[in-house]
């Protein structure tokens, strides 16, 4: 089973990096983006076949080590 | 006084570490490699600059969760002095021995130059030979030291004395034209709430001899062995 985690920063927190990609995709001539955010995208295969446990336990993983709390959300799909 | 540095895989700053607090401590240091899963009975537990596992997910992440950083939170919790310097700052909120944590700079700029820094309070066993309100002049070289913790965490630190170091002017001004990196309310450096460990961006083992250029650093080291002898 695979599981696929997105990592945002959360509402709030300052992103230079999307900032920046934002004035670069300004300056190569795309009009209307108004706000970029940048976050990670992650990929985990499974030895588990629930998807409920599978869901719990990328959670656990998420929560320990994949996403600084601090400062980002996550997502989770599995599946 | 007795210390030992935690080398991690990409850890660049250890062995200059290990030199200041020799020549502050008289004793030698003991270096301890991540895979270790024993600390050495010592009085100061180092955790030294560089890009430990390469920045690998995020800076301190994969360190924050090497076998001797379970050691150093256990001993931590039982009141184990623990300095962590730039990257090991980073290793320190990571591993959740200190609030907050370092963001990208806010210019996306790598910054090496030297910096002011103006000491919250001497009254602690890391600051003692500096004197509160002193402005010192140590080096930083980070892409990431951008302190970032919500309002309510940062209110409660202030409360409870937990800023230990906040860049500023030559003058000791906190303003916006003293913070390099964009850190939130110009903090360069937090204890934790027993002021026990230490985490701060910039490094003093670069400015602890005269043949340096400065022993604005020196003079932290100084005091810390003193504190811990």
């Amino acid at each position: 089973m695979k599981a696929r985690v997105h990592v945002t920063l959360k509402n709030g927190v300052l992103d230079p990096q999307g900032k920046a990609i934002g004035h670069a995709l300004a300056s190569l001539g795309f009009a209307g983006v108004n706000d970029v955010r940048q976050g990670k995208y992650i990929e985990i295969e499974l030895a588990e076949t629930d998807p409920a446990k599978a869901r719990d336990s990328v959670k656990a993983m998420c929560e320990k080590l994949l996403a600084n709390t601090v400062i980002e959300n996550y997502s989770v799909e599995v599946g | 006084m007795k210390a030992a540095v935690i080398v991690f895989p990409g850890s660049n700053c250890d062995r200059d570490i290990a030199v200041a607090l020799e020549q502050s401590s008289g004793n030698p240091v003991t270096m301890v490699w991540h895979r270790d899963s024993a600390l050495p009975k010592v009085d100061l537990v180092v955790i030294p600059g560089g890009f430990a596992y390469g920045d690998y997910l995020r800076c301190g992440a994969m360190a924050a969760h090497s076998p001797i950083m379970r050691e150093v939170v256990r001993a931590a919790g039982k009141g184990q002095p623990v300095l962590g310097i730039c990257n090991g700052f980073q290793v320190l909120t990571e591993a959740g021995l200190l609030p907050g944590v370092l963001m990208r700079n806010a210019s996306l700029k790598y910054l090496c130059k030297d910096v002011n820094l103006k000491v919250e309070t001497s009254q602690s066993l890391f600051t003692s030979g500096w004197t509160t309100g002193q402005v010192v002049r140590i080096p930083i070289g980070h892409g990431d030291g951008n302190y970032f913790a919500d309002n309510d965490t940062l209110n409660r630190m202030e409360d409870r004395g937990q800023v230990a170091l906040r860049y500023c002017s030559e003058q000791g001004a906190i303003d916006a034209g003293g913070n390099p990196n964009g850190s939130a309310r110009n903090i360069a450096g937090v204890f934790n709430d027993s002021k026990t460990v230490l985490g701060m961006m910039p490094h003093p083992e670069r400015l602890s001899d005269p043949a340096l250029g400065g022993t604005d650093g020196k003079d932290m080291f100084d005091g810390i062995a003193r504190a811990l002898t």
